[in-house]
């Protein structure tokens, strides 16, 4: 279900909005109606969907526009032209008071300067939205408390803001945010006064929280590793229009135009591709107790490997036998794998970023399993494979 | 020959005259409203024993800005007893602090209302340039006009010289909080009164109290040309000492004034300090 619909939105500065729409609509450039009517194309036709549960990242430059069209899916800047349904409600059309009900209920804002009060505690900063919804006190202080244990700051309620440190108050303007239990979070550039350290802490923080409330989440950024991070698909803007939507896999493997290739070309790729991505279906395994070292041996020459993962009947992870292991087995007469069979052998999870698993596979020769939480095999990867995907990469970008 | 007159003079007369007839009723009842809050005041200030009223105002010092204005404060009364002029200082306090309190009565509300409305700070803005920058002694004619001698017209005086800080500072103070902070205001859902109880007016509050500041000393400045008028208190100690040549007299009433000015000065700037600390 799309929570959020934006069609052909466009903001424009200045005190000539019509002409220069009407501009836009003969095909001038932003460039040209800036010279010809001095009036400032924010946000250039811009449209796109946002399902419920989503993390929709909107990615750009300073000056792409992408702050001010976050600020028009809440109207605190009013929108020159195009529509915005938001759960099924047109935003554009909605009068002060459904707005304000729109805001105090169903979208909540996380600021680039924090913006907490500094006049407020950190239990009446986190209950903010709740007073203005016109809540007892009882009841905002006690959402407001559960919204500050969420975000990590139980104990620090009578606080004022100024003791804080810059993460720690942009933790209180996340909890803020998230004590109104709005759908929507809009994020504006949330973490990009944090220092690298404290943004990573806060991001990681960010996606615990989503799999916890699974709420739908606009986030501005201007650092695209953010964006691969925490989105589940990217917007990028450029001068105020988007110039591609997509997942972060479409975004790094097949940019749209020159723009989004130039933006991507720094990203190692390394973090961005998974075990998933890297990994192959395991050509051979042998079924523990099942299989002695005899079929060990013979799957082993089969396929051309020197070792092979052993499972059980549920295709749980049991360990490795590797080749001469088994053939001496065979000569000594052995029926089973349980002597030789190595089950201390390293495994990763699908999600796990390429860039760990370089760790695992330098200077062993052994593959490495990937395994999921209950430890089912689900593929291999072997140092060959992971060079040829990062070379895959690496031709699209020249 | 040219023969170019403005007659501003006998213009501002007949206007007057005219206004003064309309509006004397409502200036009758407004006069005797001012007349009874002075009367009370005063009596509360002088009826009791001195000592009392010394360890009552001591006592509020230390409550509002700590022991040692509070020290301060009452040895500084205790001089003005000593120095005789202890009906006077009374005379002055009463007259400063109601002119400062009709001041902020109006001069708070005219500066929420220029700072969230450009068009009346606008209009707002020469009015007070006019009302700062005009003579003091020149309020006092329309002010014995409309009011007759004595301690309404003073007040009235007081007021009107004493305002524009008042409103300037509020205006200032709500216009200067930080955009981000009316805008997160805003996301949250707040409506502009929301906004302005909440978060506007308690982040302006430091200004706001500059303005009150400012405003307490003006009325205590006017209070001393008010004399002029009726006024009475320590400016008409210096007053009389002047027209008396009265040097030593003349010291006295200055000293009463300035023991005052720096009870009350410091007295705001410890309030304002306070409510800052108590953040931090």
């Amino acid at each position: 279900m799309d929570l959020i619909e934006v069609k052909n939105l466009f903001k424009i500065f200045g005190k000539h909005q019509k002409k220069a729409l009407e501009l836009i609509k003969k095909g001038y450039t932003k460039k040209q109606i800036m010279e010809e009517t001095g009036q400032t194309i924010a946000v250039n036709n811009v449209s796109f969907k946002v399902k419920a549960g989503e993390s929709f990242v909107v990615m750009g430059l300073s000056g792409s526009g992408k702050s001010t069209l976050i600020r028009c899916l809440n109207r605190l800047i009013e929108p020159s032209s195009g529509t915005i349904i938001v759960d099924g409600k047109d935003v554009t059309s909605m009068d002060q008071s459904e707005l304000q009900d729109l805001r105090r209920k169903k979208i909540s804002m996380v600021f680039q300067s924090f913006a907490v009060f500094p006049h407020k505690t950190v239990l009446e900063n986190a209950g903010y939205g709740l007073k203005i919804r016109g809540l007892t006190q009882d009841e905002r202080d006690k959402k407001a408390c559960e919204a500050l244990e969420l975000v990590g700051l139980k104990g620090w309620e009578d606080s004022y803001p100024s003791q804080l440190s810059g993460g720690m108050q942009q933790r209180v303007g996340l909890a803020r945010a998230l004590a109104t239990e709005p759908e929507i979070l809009l994020m504006d550039e949330a973490f990009s006064a944090l220092d690298p350290l404290i943004r990573k802490e806060m991001q990681n923080e960010l996606l615990e929280l989503q799999n916890k409330m699974n709420r739908t989440i606009v986030f501005i950024t201007h650092d695209l590793d953010e964006a691969l991070k925490l989105g589940d698909r990217i917007a990028l803007m450029k001068d105020g229009a988007i110039v591609q939507i997509g997942t972060p896999e479409e975004i790094l493997m097949s940019p749209a135009t020159n723009y989004v290739e130039k933006f991507v070309e720094d990203v190692d790729r390394s973090r961005v591709l998974t075990a998933e991505m890297v990994m192959k279906k395991p050509t051979a395994v042998v079924i523990f107790p099942k299989d002695g070292p005899r079929v060990a041996l013979h799957s082993m020459r089969e396929n051309g490997i020197s070792s092979v993962f052993v499972v059980d009947k549920e295709r749980h992870l049991q360990g490795l036998v590797m080749a001469e292991d088994a053939l001496k087995a065979v000569e000594n007469n052995q029926k089973d794998l349980e002597t030789i069979l190595q089950s201390d052998i390293p495994s990763v999870l699908p999600d796990t970023p390429l860039k760990d698993i370089f760790t695992f596979l330098s200077g062993k020769s052994v593959p490495l399993a990937v395994i999921n939480e209950e430890k089912k095999l689900l593929g291999v990867i072997v140092r060959g494979s992971v060079m040829a995907k990062l070379a895959e990469g690496g031709t699209v970008n020249d | 020959m040219i023969n170019f007159v403005i007659p501003l003079a006998d213009w501002v007369n007949a206007i007057f005259e005219i206004v003064s007839f309309y509006i004397s009723p409502v200036l009758r009842s407004l006069s005797s409203f001012l007349e009874i809050i002075i009367k009370w005041f005063e009596t509360v200030l002088l009826w009791p024993p001195e000592a009392v009223i010394m360890i009552v105002i001591g006592l509020i010092v230390w409550r509002l800005a700590g022991k040692r204005l509070a020290v301060f404060a009452v040895a500084g009364l205790l001089i003005t007893f000593g120095l005789q002029v202890w009906e006077e200082t009374m005379t002055t306090i009463v007259l400063a602090l109601s002119g400062t309190a009709v001041s902020l009565l109006f001069g708070i509300p005219l500066g929420i209302i220029a700072s969230q409305n450009d068009m009346a700070e606008r209009i707002l803005r020469p009015i007070l340039d006019f009302m700062q920058t005009l003579p003091s002694f020149v309020y006092l004619i329309p002010a014995v006009m409309f009011f007759g001698m004595g301690k309404v017209a003073a007040l009235v005086a007081t007021m009107i010289f004493a305002m524009p800080p008042a409103v300037r500072l509020t205006n200032l103070g709500i216009r200067e909080v930080s955009r981000e902070m009316v805008e997160a205001a805003r996301a949250f859902g707040s409506n502009k009164w929301q906004t302005l109880i909440d978060v506007q007016l308690p982040l302006a509050l430091p200004t706001i109290m500059a303005g009150i500041n400012q405003c307490i000393m003006m009325s205590l400045a006017m209070t001393v040309i008010a004399s002029m008028i009726g006024a009475g208190g320590l400016g008409l100690v210096v007053l009389e000492s002047m027209q008396m040549l009265d040097i030593g007299m003349g010291t006295v009433g200055g000293a009463g004034i300035v023991i005052l000015a720096i009870i009350l000065d410091r007295l705001t700037e410890n309030i304002t300090k306070k409510q800052e600390l108590s953040k931090n």
